[in-house]
């Protein structure tokens, strides 16, 4: 079985100019919801509690509200999740003693009139959030660094920067969509995005290596044409494992439960901005810096010998 | 021709790591079992111990499997479901003297002869097998501000001592200002203070409002030595209440420079766990005003001069005298257990100082009624107007009134108490101490056993769901090269499992589960980078088995970059992230390291038995 035709000739770079154009709406759209809408940001990076109760039967939202507007809890936002029966409470910091909230909004609602069952607490004190929030940061900026200097010692500085405008390129995006969708942002999701990191790298990877590979083997080219066979050639490993990766991450999504749904919507919007960004945005960027057979080794190596 | 052949240790290795691995991950397929705890620090626990719980047991008619010594000081029980496991401990909990500590627990039951090769299951983590998580801030501001006071003092009696004068000794901010009388006091001062606190203090004249004085400032060293010491004290103080609340395998360990992190493993009444962690308590012994009505005194509000008003538990008011007979910094041990009458109370033991200065005031107060004052102090975080701000709560409650028998010293104790539960609580916080540091919770995560359960039963799920995709749609892909890969996969899998299992200090978490999903995907894609380059080969007319050749050879280095920077992401995630993301970039990390081996050299190995010595197969890729 084969997705693809077996000599593939499509012409990736002459569709550069309409990447380009597609990846710069897409990262002005981002940036500006980031800039006017910000991240829904999660009790782990604002700071707050947050309580998951189930209950044996479902529950409406408005009676929970009642209770928790009565004890005093009236800014609590009160929410189903996945269920009828799940309820999520969440509450911002304010001037209450915050180590303690959990228990009271729990005694609040067993009060109620159906027996519930804790589920989850979480709670985070404001300068944990904030310290959680500079270390997510940290942690971003930290492998772009080190994958820049690797990408860098193994190829040359410019497919590194290549490969670093792909992967600003796909952690924006994909940060930009939580914004867009507001879905919630949380240290899951920020997990997820270092992975999209690692795995959008690895599909650039692969797609520099064949073209640093066909620099030497097919010299008399343009570096258009090369570019373009490089990408072909890679083109079916790099759709094939795309799609593996996206079915056990379906798989993910729909079995692994509510509080992994964030975590997998991440990984599935990065996967798939990252397949489109190794094959448009990575080549182009490398036309734009200029990068041609010339900046490479291209003595022979025992690879090209190995040709026929 | 050359043919397609591993050396035969190739081959041994391909066979041998994953047999191996199988080996330790097996344990992993036996459930574990709701059992309970029973253990002392203090005793060792025999066959009277045993007999003991036995009886207990029998006598709440609760089914188990049967009592399990584990060495010298602990025995456990095994229950067919968790609910007889709570019933147990609760029974147990109340039938047992307070030597014993009573935990639940989730026992493995790993087979005797896996135990024996030394493989265990997986460490869970919280968010799968329930319990809570704290982070505890050490105030150490508060500890170095104490340290100011408490120098202020001894500096006072040392003048004294000394037989200088002196205006007075004030604490402002992070310095001790002495204030003297004249230029020649100024001098002998500055020369006694340097003597005595040489190494802890800096110490200079200068002038404090105009004043000639002579300022202390705390050393570098005796600064560090402070945070330090309140740090180590404030371990072992939540080692020991954690020790008592009765958890198995609890995690208490330093987080950063300031703070604490405790890991409680089944715990649900997370409302006990904050208030035995996070409070500080102490005791006043007071005498009470017989001759005033403290039912006037509550309702008019006019205290007499020399007492203070308290309420008692069940709200009653009580006039006590201000003067402290005795404060709880002098209790050395405090246990629960029941007076001559049966009913609950807390011993209490005090150091020498104390014995004699209670000895003292008692022996003057014979038959007068004494009122203990329990004061519990908590630090919490409020945010107000956008700012964060640390508060201090003090409550102070009569818990206690009962009059002196005559004369105590040493040994005494306090009855009154409701329940054997509030015995056990009170004599807990008393037997911990003060705290030497004030600490606040600065994060709570606690998740619910049924939650814990469910994700486990989620995460499988989705790893098996997701495998079984990935395992056909390779098979229809690349037939029996996809064949190969997915017994790779397989492979790949056991050995992620193995290594969690046998690498200390590694836990399973649900994002770990999901690195486990995610490498899944990713393991395949040594495998889809070889056979798409073998594909390729073949298109270009090569044979089959230069094919397979350099399919391997030139697919090794994309391979190699491909998953060096991924394992790059992972151990930034690694280094960065807390709990749960640190479980996801440690199963990321060893599910690429092993899909390195099982992808190339496990594939490539069955691949060479099936196709290596033919002369011209047609390969099914």
């Amino acid at each position: 079985m084969r997705l693809l035709p077996r000599k593939l000739a499509l012409n990736f770079m002459g569709r550069a100019r309409h990447a380009m154009v597609l990846s710069g709406s897409l990262l002005v759209l981002s940036i500006g919801s980031l800039l006017f809408q910000g991240l829904n940001l999660g009790v782990d990076f604002e700071g707050g509690t947050l309580i998951e109760v189930g209950y044996p039967a479902p529950v409406e939202l408005d009676e929970i509200r009642g209770q928790l507007e009565a004890a005093g809890f009236d800014r609590a936002v009160v929410q189903h999740f996945g269920s009828a029966q799940d309820v999520l409470v969440r509450i911002k910091p304010d001037d209450r003693p915050q180590s303690e909230l959990s228990n009271q909004v729990l005694e609040t609602l067993r009060g109620g009139s159906q027996e519930l069952q804790l589920r989850r607490v979480e709670y985070v004190g404001p300068q944990v959030g904030e310290e959680l929030r500079d270390d997510g940061g940290l942690a971003m900026l930290y492998a772009l660094g080190l994958i820049l200097i690797y990408v860098a010692l193994r190829f040359e500085y410019r497919f590194s920067f290549g490969a670093v405008i792909a992967l600003v390129h796909d952690v924006i995006l994909t940060i930009g969509f939580f914004s867009l969708t507001q879905i919630e942002f949380d240290l899951t999701v920020l997990a997820a995005i270092l992975a999209v990191i690692g795995y959008s790298l690895n599909d650039t990877i692969v797609v520099f290596d064949r073209i640093r590979e066909n620099f030497r083997a097919l010299r008399r080219q343009s570096s258009i044409e090369v570019l373009n066979v490089s990408i072909n050639q890679t083109l079916s490993r790099t759709l094939m494992t795309s799609l593996t990766t996206l079915l056990v991450l379906f798989a993910l999504f729909f079995f692994g439960g509510e509080v992994i749904h964030a975590f997998s919507i991440a990984l599935i919007v990065g996967v798939i901005i990252g397949t489109y960004s190794s094959i448009y945005v990575a080549g182009s960027s490398l036309l734009v810096l200029g990068v041609s057979g010339q900046d490479l080794d291209t003595t022979p190596t025992e690879d090209a010998d190995d040709r026929p | 021709m050359k043919a397609n052949q591993y050396p035969w240790w190739k081959n041994l290795l391909v066979i041998g790591i994953p047999l191996i691995a199988a080996l330790y991950a097996a344990p992993n397929l036996y459930p574990s079992d709701p059992s309970v705890q029973v253990s002392s620090s203090r005793v060792a626990i025999g066959e009277a111990e045993r007999k003991q719980v036995e009886q207990i047991l029998k006598l709440k008619g609760l089914g188990h499997d049967q009592v399990e010594q584990e060495g010298e000081e602990s025995l456990l029980i095994r229950f067919a479901d968790p609910e007889d496991q709570l019933k147990a401990a609760d029974a147990l909990r109340d039938a047992l003297s307070d030597r014993f500590s009573v935990a639940l627990h989730l026992a493995p039951a790993t087979p005797g002869w896996l135990e024996s090769l030394n493989a265990h299951p997986m460490n869970l983590g919280l968010d799968l097998r329930g319990g809570v998580h704290f982070l505890l801030e050490v105030d150490l501001d508060a500890s170095i501000s104490k340290a100011y006071t408490r120098h202020a003092t001894d500096v006072r009696t040392l003048l004294r001592e000394e037989e200088i004068r002196y205006r007075g000794v004030r604490v402002h901010g992070e310095e001790v200002h002495i204030l003297a009388r004249d230029a020649e006091t100024l001098e002998q001062i500055e020369e006694v203070v340097k003597d005595n606190y040489f190494g802890t203090f800096d110490v200079t004249a200068g002038e404090t409002e105009g004043q000639p004085s002579v300022i202390m400032r705390l050393t570098q060293t005796a600064h560090s030595d402070i945070r330090r010491n309140a740090i180590s004290q404030n371990l072992i103080t939540l080692r020991k209440r954690v020790n008592e609340l009765g958890v198995a395998e609890p995690v208490i360990q330093q987080q950063g420079r300031t703070r604490i992190a405790v890991q409680l493993p089944g715990v649900q009444d997370t409302a006990r766990a904050k208030e035995i962690l996070g409070a500080t308590a102490t005791l006043e012994f007071r005498l009470v005003d017989e001759q005033s009505d403290p039912y006037l005194a509550a309702e008019t509000g006019k205290v007499p001069l020399a007492d203070e008003l308290y309420y008692e538990r069940d709200g009653n008011p009580v006039l006590l005298k201000r003067r402290v007979m005795l404060t709880g910094e002098h209790i050395i041990d405090a246990s629960s257990g029941f007076d001559e009458r049966g009913l609950p109370a807390v011993h209490i033991t005090l150091d020498s100082d104390g014995a004699r200065q209670f000895a003292k005031v008692t022996g003057e107060n014979v038959k007068r009624l004494m009122g203990v004052v329990f004061i519990e102090q908590r630090s919490d975080t409020v945010v107000t107007d956008g700012e964060t701000h640390r508060i201090t709560r003090e409550s102070r409650e009569v818990i206690n009134v009962a009059r002196i028998q005559e004369q105590l010293s040493k040994r005494f104790q306090i009855t009154g108490l409701d329940t054997s539960r509030e015995a056990r609580n009170l004599a807990l916080l008393l037997r911990a101490g003060a705290l030497a540091t004030p600490m606040y919770i600065v994060e709570e995560r606690t998740v619910g056993p049924s939650l814990g359960q469910q994700n486990i039963e989620l995460g499988a799920l989705s790893v098996l769901i997701g495998f079984l995709l990935v395992m056909v749609f390779m098979t229809l892909y690349y037939r029996l090269f996809g064949l190969v890969a997915d017994l790779a996969l397989i492979a790949n899998l056991v050995l992620i499992v193995a290594a969690m299992s046998m690498i200390p200090g590694a836990t399973l978490t649900l994002p770990g589960i999901a690195g486990i999903v995610l490498t899944v995907g990713m393991a395949v894609d040594a495998n889809v980078l070889i056979f798409e380059r073998i594909r390729e080969e073949l298109d270009n007319g090569n044979s089959p088995q230069a094919s397979i050749q350099a399919g391997y050879s030139k697919a090794l280095s994309t391979i190699a970059d491909a998953n060096i920077t991924t394992l790059i992401a992972a151990i930034v995630l690694f280094a960065f992230g807390t709990g749960p993301i640190k479980g996801f970039a440690v199963t990321l990390s060893i599910g690429i390291v092993a899909s390195m081996f099982t992808a190339i050299m496990g594939t490539r190995a069955i691949i060479n038995r099936v196709y290596g010595t033919r002369r011209s197969p047609t390969l099914a890729v």
